[in-house]
């Protein structure tokens, strides 16, 4: 309830969530620097919202600790945290009004003269001449923005978001995105963002925690988790991945040497989560814009020294930017490719053999004994 | 792609007018929803309507029961009726208020129990709630007796709290007894109205979104003051409902005061009952219905206007 924004450092040691018999949240250990844009992202029952309600003291751990700023606020109730939630389809008061909604959190703390910080605070979300509207007459992005602004005007010194843009058509979400990020940017209080959407994640945090089953599959800047995911899961869950079951059969310089389905590939090593030894399996990962696509006929002209897989186009979409191709391989049944539409190659049709091919550097190792799906189905479902 | 549909259709012999039969179906797929109203309407005219303009005629009227009534346009009646009758209605007024108060004094809780924390109790409470209507009104009444009987059960241990001293000296009660006094009527007027009290009240608690209550403790709201600022003012639509499905019909309630109490705790509906079917002073017994309705509509629209429910008005 403090009014500066410093100190916003979120620390949780071993907290978990128990129903019954149902673990929803296993012993976590994270820390959330002050200041900084942290995303939870997982699918639906991942734990993420757990998580974050945790924090706000809407649910008691079964196990561990929260603290805020060093002080340990496990036991405190939600009204004496010093953190805001901006709840998902934004519970905004029906009955008051946007001013009074803004200005709620003020009153409650006895704070008398509230006129000035509530006219700032909507004007710092855009809408000053919505201030005696109630909100069933505001459209759903102005009702996003008075979540947060009733939220913001406490100056909390952590501001979670549950799943804040799920109720925006997707235009609105792209620009809300934006516009979030510049507020907060504006404000430097510690963020939390939570969400199943991958690229809302990418865009607006500065660190985002993977989270999958109740755990914390893995944590780290958007670009990072993309170019090195650490299991299946991961790897599917952002963005699409190209997985090929491999034989491990030496290694040469930084790089392993791999067979698939009769085709040498090579991976470094430093890319490579999993143990790896001769005669081993592991996972190759490669994603599917670094991977080029040459006709059959071509196949002199692809420089030495590259990974390539032959194949046959099954599919082709052309999309504006990109053409995405999935082709059928003995390596592998269905491998996605995106190619930039710079010189677009006409024998490119469905049923044309063709080798791909891509800059070993650009593929990633995981263990092979994962599901290899694993994270896919979750895309398709949100 | 069969080759029928490869040649455009054939056009119609003669430019197709617009039927007469089907300007003849639309005129009559307008008037459906007039005839929907209809059976509503005719009860309406035939149970309500007519029977308000005999009894308004009637309250003119003067005459006898031998020499029969003529319209003479009589309004003095409705000045006598209201000079000789004014304690019963001003004691209905005053037993129907303090009974809704009672009314929501109990219901409340009960419905904000039923609604947010009974969990998987919520249809069982709900239905001991509407169960007593499964009893007709009189006999739930005649129970009443028996339960604050002289002596009884209830009426000791009231005593022996202390209780019936401190509604003695508020003048409810006389000495040791509850029964034949006005807080028996009371009780009679609490317990039959609960339920049009807690239904509603339940209804309008039920709506509210459990995220509004975490929205209101997360932005400092103590429990209490999430009731005060958030629950209470969302529930009002139900409060204005509840008081009312509750007052009014008390306040015209005759049985309780019949049976419950005295000559003494008589109200309105006893006086208009027995004017009606005893005395059989029809003018008279007509004009206080009136007055009573017109009352009672004065202090409703007053009410709704203070208490100020959009969705009710």
């Amino acid at each position: 309830m403090t009014h500066d924004s410093s100190g916003g450092e979120v620390i949780l040691s071993g907290i978990s969530k128990r129903y019954g018999a149902f673990t929803a949240v296993h012993p976590l250990d994270l820390t959330i620097p002050q200041g900084s844009f942290f995303a939870l992202l997982g699918a639906s029952g991942c734990g993420k919202t757990t998580t974050l309600r945790m924090i706000a003291g809407l649910e008691d751990p079964s196990s561990g600790t929260v603290s805020l700023s060093g002080e340990d606020v496990t036991a405190l109730p939600p009204y004496k945290r010093p953190v805001n939630t901006v709840f998902q389809n934004y519970a905004l008061f029906p009955h008051l009004d946007i001013y009074e909604n803004v200005a709620f959190g003020l009153r409650r703390r006895g704070i008398k003269s509230v006129k000035k910080q509530v006219e700032d605070m909507l004007e710092l979300v855009e809408l000053g001449s919505m201030a005696r509207r109630k909100p069933n007459q505001l459209s759903g992005g102005q009702q996003q923005r008075v979540a947060v602004a009733r939220a913001l005007i406490n100056h909390p010194k952590v501001l979670l978001l549950d799943e804040p843009l799920g109720a925006l058509d997707l235009k609105l979400r792209r620009q809300m995105q934006l516009e979030l990020k510049r507020i907060q940017t504006e404000v430097g209080i510690t963020f939390v963002h939570v969400t199943h959407d991958q690229e809302e994640a990418m865009t607006m945090a500065d660190t985002v925690a993977v989270m999958n089953g109740g755990r914390v599959e893995q944590l780290g800047a958007p670009a990072d988790l993309y170019e090195n995911p650490g299991s299946t899961f991961v790897a599917n869950f952002l963005g699409t991945s190209n997985l090929i079951e491999a034989e491990v059969t030496g290694t040469s310089g930084d790089d392993l040497l791999l067979v698939a389905g009769g085709q040498k590939l090579a991976l470094p090593t430093a890319r490579c989560s999993a143990k790896t030894a001769v005669g081993g399996r592991v996972l190759a990962g490669v994603r599917p814009e670094k991977i080029s696509v040459a006709h059959r006929d071509d196949e002199d002209s692809i420089a030495d020294g590259r990974n390539r897989i032959p194949g046959r186009i099954v599919d082709s979409s052309f999309i504006g930017v990109s053409t995405q191709f999935v082709i059928d391989s003995p390596v592998c049944p269905e491998l996605e490719v995106f190619v930039q539409n710079v010189d677009r190659d006409s024998r490119l049709v469905p049923g044309a053999p063709v080798v791909l091919h891509w800059n070993p550097a650009h593929t990633f190792g995981l263990d092979a004994a994962q599901d290899i799906d694993a994270g896919v189905q979750e895309v398709e479902a949100a | 792609m069969s080759t029928v549909t490869d040649r455009p259709p054939a056009p119609p012999e003669t430019p197709a007018p617009v039927p007469a039969a089907m300007r003849r179906a639309a005129g009559r797929k307008r008037r459906v929803p007039y005839w929907l109203l209809l059976p509503g309407i005719a009860w309406l005219l035939v149970f309500f309507v007519a029977p308000m303009i005999y009894q308004a005629s009637t309250s003119v009227q003067t005459g006898s029961l031998e020499a029969g009534f003529k319209v003479t346009w009589h309004f003095a009646t409705y000045w006598d009726a209201l000079t000789e009758y004014y304690p019963q209605f001003l004691r209905s007024f005053e037993y129907s208020a303090i009974a809704t108060v009672l009314c929501l004094a109990i219901g409340y809780p009960l419905a904000y129990t039923i609604a947010f924390r009974a969990g998987r109790w919520r249809n069982l409470i709900l239905i001991l709630v509407i169960a007593p209507f499964f009893t007709s009104f009189l006999i739930r009444t005649l129970a009443w007796e028996t339960i604050l009987a002289d002596g009884g059960f209830v009426v000791q241990t009231l005593n022996q709290l202390h209780i019936l001293d401190l509604t003695s000296s508020l003048g409810i009660t006389q000495g040791d007894r509850v029964l034949a006094t006005p807080l028996a009527v009371i009780c009679g007027l609490t317990y039959n109205f609960l339920p049009f009290m807690i239904l509603p009240l339940y209804t309008s608690l039920e709506r509210i979104d459990g995220k509004l209550h975490e929205a209101a403790g997360d932005l400092y709201a103590k429990p209490f003051t999430v009731f005060r600022k958030v629950t209470f003012p969302l529930s009002m639509p139900g409060v204005v409902a509840g008081t009312l499905l509750t007052f009014i019909p008390a306040t015209g309630d005759y049985i309780n005061a019949e049976l419950l109490g005295t000559t003494n705790q008589k109200m309105i509906g006893n006086v208009i009952q027995s004017q009606f079917l005893r005395v059989l002073d029809y003018p008279t017994a007509a004009a206080l219905s009136f007055i009573l309705m017109a009352v009672i509509l004065a202090m409703v629209m007053f009410y709704i206007r203070k208490a100020g429910t959009e969705e009710l008005v």
